[in-house]
C-alpha cells in the first residue's frame, strides 16, 4: 500500500506529511534549546556584579571574539538565504541553479564550523592565572616552549600538572586590560606583554574550558550542540544536492518538498544562532 | 505520476514563475535587513546603556525582529496552515512556562550559596 500524502497535501490540514513532521520536530527543538537558554539566563542574572576574572564568579562579558562572531553570523545568514533560493530555483524548474545554491549553502555550513573550531582553539589555549597575591591575569600561555590548544587538547595545564611535570616557570602573553564592561581599554594597544611567572606564585591556573567558569560550561554546551545541528543540516542538504537529487527526475514534487523541509530545519538552526550570538558574545 | 506533475506545473508555468520571482526579490531584501540587523546588534554592544536590563532588552528586541524576518519570510510562516500555527502556539506556551519557572526560581538558591558581592574596582 502506498503511503498517502507524501507529497500531496492532505485536504483537511492542507499539509503534506513531512511538513507536519518537521514542525513537530522543530517544536521539540525549541524546548531543547529553550532549556539550555534558560540555564544560561539563570547563571547570567545570578552572577555577582563585576567583571571576571577580577571577581571569581562574575560574568566574563566581552571575552569572545566579536568580529569573528559577527562574520560567522553573516555566513550563517547567507546560507539561510541560499537554501531558500535553492528551493525557489526548483520551483522555477532550474535544477542547475538549485545545485549552485545548495553547494554555497553547504560550503557556508562548513565555513561556519571551521571558524568556530578556530574560536574553540583560542579558548582552549587561553588561560586565567590567579596569583597567590590575589591578582588575576589572562592570556595565552607557553609551557616548555609549547602552546596548548583545542586541536591538541590533551596538552591542557593546571597547577597540579605543572607540579607533576616539575615545571617551575611559565610564560603568559598577557591580554590587554579591560574596563568593567569588558571592552578592551583604549590605551592598552595591541602588543601583548609577555610575562614570566614562577609556578610557586600561582594559586590557580585554568584554560577557558568548562571546569574554569560556568560561562565556558554553558557556552561550550550550547554552541557545540548548535554546531552539531549545523553539521547534521550540512550533511542532509549535501545529500539532497548530490545523491538525493535523483528524485528530481522520478518525483519532482516530493523532491521540492524535501528541500523545503530541509530548508525549514536550516532556518531554525539560523534562528537559534540569531539569539545565541548576542546572548553569548555581547551580553 | 511524476510526468503528470511536471506537465501540470509547466502548463501554467508563466504566472507561477512571476510569483516565485517576486518571492526571490523579497528574500534578497530580507537578506539585506538581516545583515543590517547583525551590524546593529554589534553596534549596540559599544553603546553604554548604564542599565543591564536595558542592554538585554535592546539586544533581544533586535534579535526578535531578525527572528521574525527569518521565520515569517524564509520559513513562510506568514502564510502557513492552521495546524502549524497550532503546534507553534503550544510550543510558545511551553517555552514561556519553561523560562518563567526558571526565572521564578532564580532567587531560590541552594543552601550555602555564595551571595552577590559588589565589585570594587
Amino acid at each position: 500500500m502506498e503511503i498517502p500524502y507524501t507529497y500531496k497535501a492532505r485536504p483537511d490540514t492542507g499539509l503534506y506529511n513531512a511538513k507536519v513532521g518537521i514542525w513537530l520536530f522543530l517544536a521539540s527543538e525549541i524546548m531543547l534549546f529553550g532549556a539550555l537558554f534558560s540555564a544560561y539566563i539563570l547563571l547570567r542574572v545570578s552572577a555577582p556584579v563585576g567583571f571576571w576574572p577580577d571577581v571569581a564568579l562574575a560574568w566574563p562579558r566581552g571575552l569572545l571574539n566579536i568580529p569573528i562572531g559577527t562574520f560567522n553570523t553573516a555566513v550563517l545568514i547567507t546560507s539561510s538565504v541560499t537554501v531558500v533560493l535553492a528551493w525557489a530555483s526548483l520551483k522555477m524548474n532550474n535544477f542547475a541553479r538549485f545545485r549552485v545554491y545548495m553547494v554555497i549553502t553547504v560550503v557556508c555550513a562548513f565555513a561556519f564550523l571551521g571558524i568556530k573550531s578556530f574560536e574553540y582553539n583560542d579558548k582552549f589555549s587561553h588561560y586565567v592565572v590567579r596569583l597567590k597575591d590575589g591578582k588575576a591575569l589572562t592570556g595565552h600561555i607557553e609551557v616548555n616552549g609549547k602552546h596548548p590548544g583545542f586541536w591538541n587538547f590533551q596538552d591542557q595545564w593546571d597547577v597540579a600538572k605543572l607540579a607533576d611535570q616539575k615545571v617551575d616557570k611559565i610564560k603568559v602573553e598577557v591580554d590587554p586590560e579591560r574596563d568593567i564592561h569588558g571592552h578592551a581599554k583604549k590605551h592598552a594597544g595591541h602588543d601583548h606583554e609577555v610575562r614570566e611567572i614562577a609556578v610557586s606564585d600561582i594559586q590557580f591556573l585554568g584554560s577557558y574550558t568548562p571546569s574554569t567558569h560556568p560561562f565556558f560550561a554553558v557556552y561550550f554546551l550550547i554552541t557545540a550542540l548548535h554546531g552539531l545541528h549545523v553539521l547534521g543540516g550540512a550533511l542532509v542538504l549535501g545529500y539532497f544536492a548530490f545523491p538525493g537529487a535523483k528524485m528530481w527526475k522520478s518525483n519532482p514534487e516530493q523532491f521540492i518538498n524535501r528541500i523545503e523541509v530541509g530548508g525549514l530545519f536550516w532556518h531554525f538552526v539560523d534562528l537559534v544562532w540569531i539569539f545565541l550570538f548576542p546572548v553569548v558574545y555581547l551580553l | 505520476m511524476s510526468q503528470h506533475s511536471t506537465s501540470s506545473s509547466a502548463s501554467h508555468g508563466d504566472d507561477h514563475d512571476h510569483d516565485i520571482a517576486a518571492h526571490v526579490r523579497t528574500y534578497m531584501i530580507i537578506f539585506g535587513a538581516l545583515l543590517v540587523g547583525t551590524i546593529l546588534t554589534v553596534a549596540m554592544y559599544y553603546v553604554d546603556f548604564s542599565s543591564m536590563a536595558l542592554t538585554v532588552a535592546v539586544a533581544l528586541f533586535i534579535a526578535s525582529i531578525k527572528a521574525f524576518l527569518v521565520a515569517g519570510y524564509f520559513m513562510h510562516l506568514l502564510s502557513e496552515k492552521k495546524l502549524v500555527y497550532g503546534v507553534l502556539v503550544l510550543s510558545a506556551i511551553f517555552f514561556v512556562a519553561l523560562m518563567g519557572l526558571t526565572l521564578w526560581g532564580s532567587n531560590d538558591l541552594p543552601r550555602n550559596s555564595v551571595t552577590k558581592t559588589l565589585y570594587v574596582p
